[in-house]
């Protein structure tokens, strides 16, 4: 018999594949022209506007809007493009709320902003969907660099440093380009298979030759890589996870929420991806909202997400929140995981209820059983192996500047680099500086 | 992308998008900040005699239209000329033409209609390098009053005789800023071209009342309790100012004439609008008041991504637009239409059929469960329909193919061209050859 949704345990097909390819459309659908006309016209082209500061990565928003508004949504998408390369995924996975649409002043006086994220998709879209690739490449420098990691970071990187005529080896320990793009964002966010078009459409400019399954610390070696080019940019990310420190053995059912996401981003219907009936996905992030969503998408019965702190904590920001519970999801809050219990198994999750004092996290002495058949972990990611010689801080890469290391010749940016949120728009922002930086370091 | 170079009369510019004589071009802080902008020229604003300055005044000189989202559609303005200092005004055009050489940068001037007045003025301009000159004969408020403006652009024959003092007293190209305010246009453009002018650019703004304060009842801008009529400029003028450029392009005596066109230019569309009608140059004004000097960024990129999608260059655009310019006796009255309404895009509003029915035709039928049909015995292909429909492409002109028959006239459609000089009901109608 197939499973079903009361089916215990962790299994696969919960749902038939057409129920979960409805589940898992498109979270925000693309914009007709007529809409994208409407919402244009809402942007009032402010003065120095406070879109464009709040945008990590600079877009001139009032102008693309306003070519979009035009009629001209390639000269819009060009004008997004230079600044972010990788603005079409953007346009899918930014917290906009907390981003640009949050500073745009429709937000403050009428708590409706410029559906910003929406028409920078319309204007990347109708550009990719013609397949014009619109930067060309300056006249060869004879430089040749090794961007180590093809996520966000490593491919702003590369793109930027390949327009600027140098040459570019970019390197990736997985089968394939994209990084959390790829593996990471949800599904839902990013239909289609549109990490990999959109890569694709990127290494269009020429001049960087990929090479995937090579990785820093495996086949290749940071002095190799400075011996043999003229500059090295890591954008490795955070290979690692962040340990669960509770009580019990337990680990049959118990995962990392990045593994759970990343072998659903790769499975095709989704039917093959087990997924138990009572899911208690432990942390507050954006990585804790995806795992849980898209549980329950697949068709888990109950699905919790268990925060140590307050709402007001979640860095999950109210608008991801929303869309969980949206979805059926329940938040908790202020419970701390304490134990794991089960035979063979895990069964329930026993948590310790908090309380925020002045800023301090104090236990109340109560603690609360969670009934659980897979239990996902996301509290964190964390570097996965620094590389030789490299100084830390905070955990990951020390860099000054614009992405410089303490190692002469190496740069790093995005996830793996201390400083600025981690998030694909940031990531973007500092590959693309640390190539304007490597361009004027090796030219200067 | 395409090559937007243009070169009006002699004046280089790196784009036809020129800022109208008008505040943003009073100073050289605004105009070295129009050119950082990438604005391919200005003509700025206009000067006059030497002597005390103008004198504006003091309470509001701005009236405007806006849609329901407060979107500006038209404004209007009882500003006068410059009210800066002559030698001011002359010190920084010189030090801006200095210092951006490929920009076009020409002087506006108004001064009173008599000879000595022009000589006086025009080596001073001359000293400055500008590369030409553009006789304010357009503002419809104040300086009319004093002889001026408007009041000089309304008598062809004063035209006539300011222009060829002009020629005659400087070697700069001339330019003639008509005035809409006048009841044919061709006029003026001709009595320009006459007095030996290079160019004629139009159109300056129409006279107007915004609005009426329905508590005070005072015109808006209200100064103190009263209102003078201003000028209207923005969105709203273009319609009005399109059709004059197209009837100084296509008149006979006038045709060649350069123009540069104004009037509610806002987005690249609009420009090319004005470039299809004939104009070389296009020049902004309330636009740039609007939003600021950024809009040109836009501009540049819309009509450089049109050029390039018609593989067309800015020349081949310039005037092409101008042969299908006619007049009504010319039009085809064999081309029989019909209105067509896509179900699967009707959202059964019903305002086409209001439309219809309470204008003289009657020809939409609405059927049970709100279906909107035209009824081709009735329909006369007018277009209200298409206009008052809210959803684009929805309701559309088709055409009768020829030899079909017209259900509302119950005649056959002809292939051939049959304009009203040799329709039958035409008491003056030649006979058809
Ligand atoms: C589940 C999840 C959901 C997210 N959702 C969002 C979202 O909706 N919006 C948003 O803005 N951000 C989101 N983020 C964050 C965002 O994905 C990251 O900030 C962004 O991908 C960082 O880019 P990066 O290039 O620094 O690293 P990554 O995207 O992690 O790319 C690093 C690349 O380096 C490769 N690599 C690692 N180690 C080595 C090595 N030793 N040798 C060679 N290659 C190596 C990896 O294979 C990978 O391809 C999410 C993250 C997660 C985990
Ligand atoms: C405030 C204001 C002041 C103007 N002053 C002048 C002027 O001094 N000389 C002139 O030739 N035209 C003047 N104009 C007219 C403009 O140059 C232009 O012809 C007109 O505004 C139409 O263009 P627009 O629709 O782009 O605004 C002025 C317009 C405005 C709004
Ligand atoms: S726009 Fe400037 S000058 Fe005009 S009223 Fe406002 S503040 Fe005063």
């Amino acid at each position: 018999m197939a499973a079903d949704i009361y089916t215990p345990g962790v299994v696969a097909g919960r749902l038939d594949a057409e129920t979960i390819a409805a589940n898992f459309a498109d979270l925000h659908p693309p914009y007709d022209g007529h809409e994208a006309a409407v919402a244009a016209d809402r942007c009032y082209f402010c003065h120095d506007a406070p879109c464009i500061t709040a945008c990590p990565t600079g877009i001139d928003i009032p102008l693309f809007i306003r070519q979009i508004a035009t009629g001209t949504p390639e000269a819009a998408a060009k004008t997004i493009l230079s600044s972010n390369i990788l603005g079409g995924m953007c346009a899918r996975v930014c917290p906009t709320e907390t981003l640009c649409e949050e500073a745009c002043v429709r937000e403050a006086a009428e708590g409706k902003p410029v559906e910003i994220g929406r028409l920078q998709r319309h204007a990347t879209d109708t550009l990719m969907a013609a397949g014009v690739h619109p930067f060309d490449r300056a006249a060869p420098t004879g430089k040749r660099i090794a961007v180590v990691g093809a996520g966000p970071a490593g491919l702003a990187c590369a793109h930027r440093l390949a327009m600027k005529g140098h040459d570019v080896d970019l390197y990736d320990a997985r089968p394939k380009g994209g990084g959390l793009n790829e593996y990471g964002i949800a599904a839902y966010k990013t239909v289609g298979g549109f990490a990999q078009a959109e890569l694709d459409w990127l290494l269009k400019i020429g001049g960087i030759s990929v090479h995937y399954g090579a990785a820093l610390g495996r086949e290749l070696s940071l002095e190799a890589l400075r011996d043999s080019h003229d500059a090295v940019f890591l954008g490795i990310g955070l290979g690692g996870v962040n340990a669960l420190r509770v009580e019990g053995q337990v680990t049959e059912g118990v995962m990392d929420a990045v593994d759970f996401i990343a072998a659903l981003r790769q499975s095709g219907d989704k039917t093959d991806i087990p997924v138990g009936r009572q899911v208690v996905v432990i942390g507050g992030g954006m990585t804790a909202v995806d795992a849980a969503v898209q549980a329950k998408l697949l068709g888990a019965e109950q699905v919790t997400i268990a925060y140590r702190r307050g709402r007001e904590a979640m860095s999950a920001s109210r608008y991801e929140q929303n869309l969980a519970a949206s979805k059926g999801v329940r938040l908790m809050f202020n419970a701390q995981p304490e134990a794991l219990h089960g035979s063979g198994a895990v069964e329930a999750v026993e948590f310790a209820l908090t309380q925020s004092v002045d800023g301090q996290l104090r236990l109340t002495g109560e603690t609360r059983l969670v009934p659980a058949d897979m239990v996902l972990r996301a509290i964190g990611q964390s570097l996965d192996g620094t590389p030789e010689g490299i100084a830390l801080a905070g955990g990951k890469i020390a860099v000054s500047g614009a992405g410089r290391t303490s190692v002469a010749g190496v740069w790093a940016g995005g996830d793996c680099a201390a400083g600025g949120d981690d998030l694909t728009v940031t990531a973007v922002a500092e590959g693309r500086d640390a190539a304007e930086d490597i361009h004027a370091s090796l030219l200067g | 992308m395409a090559d937007l170079s243009t070169d009006f009369l002699g004046i280089k510019s790196p784009n036809p998008f020129w800022l109208a004589s008008a505040p943003p071009t009073d100073k050289a802080y605004n105009v070295e900040r129009a050119f950082k902008a990438g604005w391919g020229g200005v003509v700025w604003k206009t000067l006059g005699e030497a002597g005390p300055p103008i004198v504006n005044v003091n309470g509001p000189r701005y009236g405007a239209i806006w849609g329901a989202d407060r979107r500006l559609l038209g404004l209007n303005n009882i500003e006068l000329i410059t009210d800066r200092p002559l030698e001011v005004n002359l010190r920084e055009i010189k030090q801006v033409k200095r210092d951006w050489p490929d920009r076009a940068m020409i002087v506006s001037i108004m001064v009173p209609c008599e000879e000595q007045a022009w000589k006086a003025i025009l080596p001073l301009v001359e000293e400055t390098g500008a590369d030409g000159i553009e006789l304010n004969f357009g503002c419809p408020h104040g300086m009319s009053e004093r002889g001026m403006g408007s009041a000089v652009g309304q008598v062809p024959e004063y035209i006539e005789m300011v222009a060829r003092w002009c020629k005659q007293n400087t070697r700069m190209p001339v330019i003639v800023k008509l005035t809409p305010n006048i009841t044919d246009i061709r006029y003026p453009a001709r009595a320009a071209m006459k007095g030996g002018a290079d160019a004629v650019s139009l159109i300056n703004t129409i006279s107007s009342i915004t609005s009426v304060n329905l508590d005070s009842f005072s015109p808006e801008p209200s100064i103190d309790g009263k209102g003078s009529h201003g000028g209207y400029c923005g969105p709203a003028v273009k319609p009005i100012a399109l059709n004059m450029v197209a009837e100084i392009a296509r008149d006979p005596e006038t045709r060649g004439l350069p123009i540069s066109g104004i009037g509610g230019v806002t987005t690249w569309r609009d420009a090319a609008e004005f470039l299809a009608l004939g104009a070389g140059t296009v020049q902004v004004c309330t636009a740039a008041m609007t939003y600021g000097f950024k809009i040109v960024q836009e501009m540049i990129s819309g009509l450089s991504q049109y050029l390039d999608e018609k593989e067309m260059t800015l020349g081949e655009l310039t005037g092409r637009a101008v042969p299908n310019v006619t007049d009504w006796q010319y039009l085809n009255l064999n081309y029989v239409t019909k209105a067509r309404i896509d179900q699967d895009a009707c959202i059964k509003c019903g305002r086409c059929y209001a439309a219809c029915e309470d204008t003289s035709h009657q020809a939409i039928w609405m059927k049970p469960g709100r279906v909107f049909e035209v009824n081709d015995a009735e329909c006369v292909a007018c277009n209200l329909c298409v206009d008052v429909c809210p959803v684009e492409d929805c309701i559309t002109m088709e055409r009768l193919a020829p030899g079909t028959v017209d259900p509302r006239t119950g005649r056959v459609v002809e292939a051939e061209y049959g304009n009203w000089t040799t329709h039958p009901n035409n008491p003056a109608a030649k006979a058809a050859e």
